[in-house]
């Protein structure tokens, strides 16, 4: 099988080692990888904040990157989100809609894609430390997927997963909310950093790393130790091959 | 107050309330509290999509077919000898009410709880009339009008805000009472003053959980009993309703009872489920005139057009107990008389962009709010929709102005931009970075932090480090790339 990285905007700029986590765990799975040089970014900034027409040619340029694509698997359940709304967004453009509903049922959250698609739980990682686990509200409540992140961090050898509380509660990145809507933002923020803190966790985990880059830039802003992990770190940790589960389909084929 | 509860801006608003930290302890707290109740009490029904769904389709299809349930609700309540009136705008709501009060020379008015009398300023008018009492009976709206009408900041817990010692005081003040905080002793005291009133009222002002079409009965779901005084002690009695909320038969007033109580207030049912109207000749209660004033005030301007599911909504305020930005800003944060997510997509619509265009904005999409409705309103989308509306159609400007819009929707894509970007992020931030108090393990591995950005990154960095990118040669793209030229595969 031959997954086309989305790697999404945020970690081709900012997070390299996330990018390249998800490559050596879906390599390791037995999948090829591929990395479709023309993509960018879904189109959330614009689409979110009212410019829709701006944000179409974000929308057509993702759709012709991974055209041809047998399967794509994002970094962030965010972006893969919005991946699957194309459809609705494009419905009323012949040539793209058709193109865009091919893209929404053949993208992926990257844990999404290891549990459900090639039925893994365990691929083999450890980490020998308490963690706790954020869950971002679009891979939640707009991807549907409540799941898979949990099963695959409850088979990491050595990793003890402590509650979050108020789990359910947004962080308050909200992508451009975060930059126009300060003032609440930072309210909504400091309380998920204290939810996190008193969690005693060492490191904070998620599958959104807008989501992580707004909870561990205020942590750093007030000087809180802690480890921030993509779960695809966590998932290329240590890895034991021998422990690792086969993949429930034929990836090689 | 109307509809519009503030006239300061959002900014000074948002202000306000992050100083009031009492009123963000008690809605979180309150909001913790629900979620359990809530989720408890929906569990109970046993598929719970399945009844969104129900709810959703009951309400899609009357709000599609609304004018005709209106005529059959209006010829219904007329059979029985009541009059309706349809007020385009809350003006003539208000109107209504004062003819009535003027030609039946009312003395006493008691008023149950009703979003819409505070949406159309119906206190305000009654307190200009000579000779006119007026008490709220419903506790919470009578601790709001004691605090010298105090705006709700709930659409269900209207003085949510507020602790039981600041009750207290109050009441001391305003009441002469004695007694200490707990809740029972100030119901006590609330009761007593209240039922005298009840007594000698001659007007009772009710809203509307429900208008019943086909038999011209309303349906109000209250849990202090205060509303069925208020419908059968006066003789007059008028209720006001938004235009939206009717139902077809009992059948699916049933269904969204069970719906509503459960995202209210997470009971199976409220305490009282009364479905009343005009007194019935063999009946020993209730109104001998009774009036209903059915409003407009803008709700048609959502008809045929992306907002009508807003009308769908039965105002069971749980969006607001779900939503992140509520919970830190309370309901006066809005500055409309409808806060929370509901209250962002309804304000709008119903007073316009030019007053009420911030509060869009003021969300982080989270989606809860989309989760929890129990009528299945798309509110996150439709949060979207109107900034589309104000940016694309009216070309009014948020935050960022239309030209850093176009520069990111240029950004994200062009492929060259986008990877000159990638290219040119690490040297363009030097001046910005600092390397030093790192205590954020794996996230400022590429020379540091950013902490006081300029433009659009200030927003940003007020609140919180922004990582500096790594180098063009580091970054995720560059890796791929090499590794593949190495045949590292």
């Amino acid at each position: 099988m031959k997954v086309s990285i989305f790697s999404t905007c945020v970690v081709d700029l900012m997070f390299p080692d996330v990018g390249k986590a998800m490559v050596e765990v879906l390599e390791r799975c037995g999948c090829e990888t591929e990395f479709p040089d023309k993509q960018v970014c879904c189109g959330q900034p614009t689409y979110n904040s009212g410019y829709v027409d701006e944000s179409i040619p974000a929308i057509r340029n993702q759709i012709d990157a991974f055209e041809g694509a047998e399967v794509v698997v994002g970094s962030a359940g965010s972006c893969v989100a919005m991946l699957r709304e194309y459809p609705e967004i494009m419905k009323d453009d012949p040539i793209y809609y058709p193109k865009a509903v091919e893209l929404a049922n053949k993208t992926y959250e990257f844990s999404q894609f290891l549990y459900r698609v090639l039925g893994l739980k365990n691929v083999g990682a450890s980490l020998d430390a308490k963690a706790t686990y954020h869950r971002s509200c679009h891979m939640t409540r707009l991807l549907d997927e409540r799941e898979a992140p949990f099963v695959m961090l409850d088979h990491v050898k050595g990793l003890e997963m402590v509650p979050l509380p108020h789990i359910e509660n947004c962080c308050g990145f909200g992508g451009t909310f975060s930059v126009k809507m300060p003032e609440i933002s930072e309210q909504m923020v400091t309380e998920k950093m204290n939810d996190v803190v008193d969690t005693g966790a060492e490191i904070l985990i998620s599958a959104d790393m807008g989501c992580l880059m707004n909870i561990g830039g205020k942590l750093n802003r007030e000087g809180k130790k802690i480890k921030i992990m993509h779960i695809a770190e966590v998932l290329n940790n240590q890895v034991d091959l021998a422990r690792m589960d086969t993949p429930k389909i034929n990836v090689k084929g | 107050m109307g509809l519009k509860t503030s006239e300061k801006p959002l900014l000074e608003r948002l202000k306000d309330s992050e100083k009031d930290v009492f009123m963000q302890k008690a809605v979180a707290k309150a909001q913790d509290a629900q979620w359990e109740k809530r989720e408890g009490a929906r569990d109970e029904l046993g598929n719970w999509e399945q009844w969104r769904e129900l709810g959703e389709q009951i309400r899609q299809h009357t709000i599609a077919y609304l004018p005709d349930y209106l005529e059959q609700f209006s010829d219904n309540v007329a059979k029985q000898g009541g009059k309706v009136f349809f007020a385009q705008t809350a003006q003539e709501a208000q109107d209504y009410v004062k003819r009535l009060i003027i030609e039946k020379q009312i003395k006493k008015v008691v008023k149950s709880k009703s979003m819409v009398t505070t949406e159309v300023d119906i206190d305000p008018m009654l307190l200009d009339l000579e000779g006119v009492n007026v008490m709220e009976t419903d506790l919470a709206e009578f601790i709001l009008q004691m605090d010298d009408w105090d705006e709700p900041s709930h659409i269900v817990f209207p003085s949510i805000h507020k602790n039981r010692e600041q009750i207290r005081q109050v009441f001391e003040k305003k009441l002469g009472y004695k007694g200490d905080n707990e809740p029972v002793n100030l119901a006590r005291c609330a009761r007593e003053v209240m039922r005298k009133f009840f007594l000698e009222a001659d007007m009772g002002i009710t809203g509307c959980n429900f208008a019943v079409a086909d038999s011209g009965i309303i349906n109000l779901d209250t849990n202090e009993g205060n509303a069925d005084l208020t419908i059968s002690v006066p003789k007059t009695q008028v209720v006001l309703m938004g235009m939206e909320r009717i139902v077809p038969t009992m059948k699916e007033a049933e269904v969204l009872d069970n719906l509503l109580a459960r995202s209210a207030v997470g009971q199976t049912l409220t305490t009282y489920v009364t479905f009343a109207g005009k007194k019935a000749e063999d009946e020993s209660d209730g109104p001998e005139d009774f009036h209903v004033v059915i409003l407009d005030n803008g709700r048609s301007n959502a008809l045929g057009t992306a907002f009508q599911s807003v009308l769908q909504c039965i105002r069971c305020g749980s969006c607001l107990n779900v939503c992140p930005v509520y919970r830190h800003i309370g309901g006066h944060g809005y500055g409309s008389i409808y806060p929370g997510p509901i209250g962002a997509v309804l304000s709008p619509v119903l007073g316009g962009y030019k007053q009420f265009g911030e509060l869009p904005y003021a969300s982080s999409l989270c989606g809860a709010c989309t989760e929890t409705c129990p009528v299945k309103i798309p509110l996150h989308e439709l949060l979207i929709e109107h900034r589309r509306v104000m940016t694309n159609e009216l070309g009014m400007q948020h935050g960022f102005d239309d030209f850093q819009m176009k520069v990111i929707g240029k950004g994200t894509s062009t492929p060259w931009m986008f990877k000159s970007a990638m290219t040119f992020a690490h040297a363009g931030s030097a001046p910005l970075s600092k390397k030093k108090n790192i205590s954020v393990e794996n996230m400022y591995d590429y020379g540091g932090y950013i902490d006081k950005g300029p433009g659009m990154v200030k927003g940003w960095t007020d609140v919180r480090d922004l990582p500096r990118p790594p180098k063009g040669s580091e970054n995720f793209r560059s890796w791929y790339k090499n590794r593949q030229k190495a045949g590292d595969k």
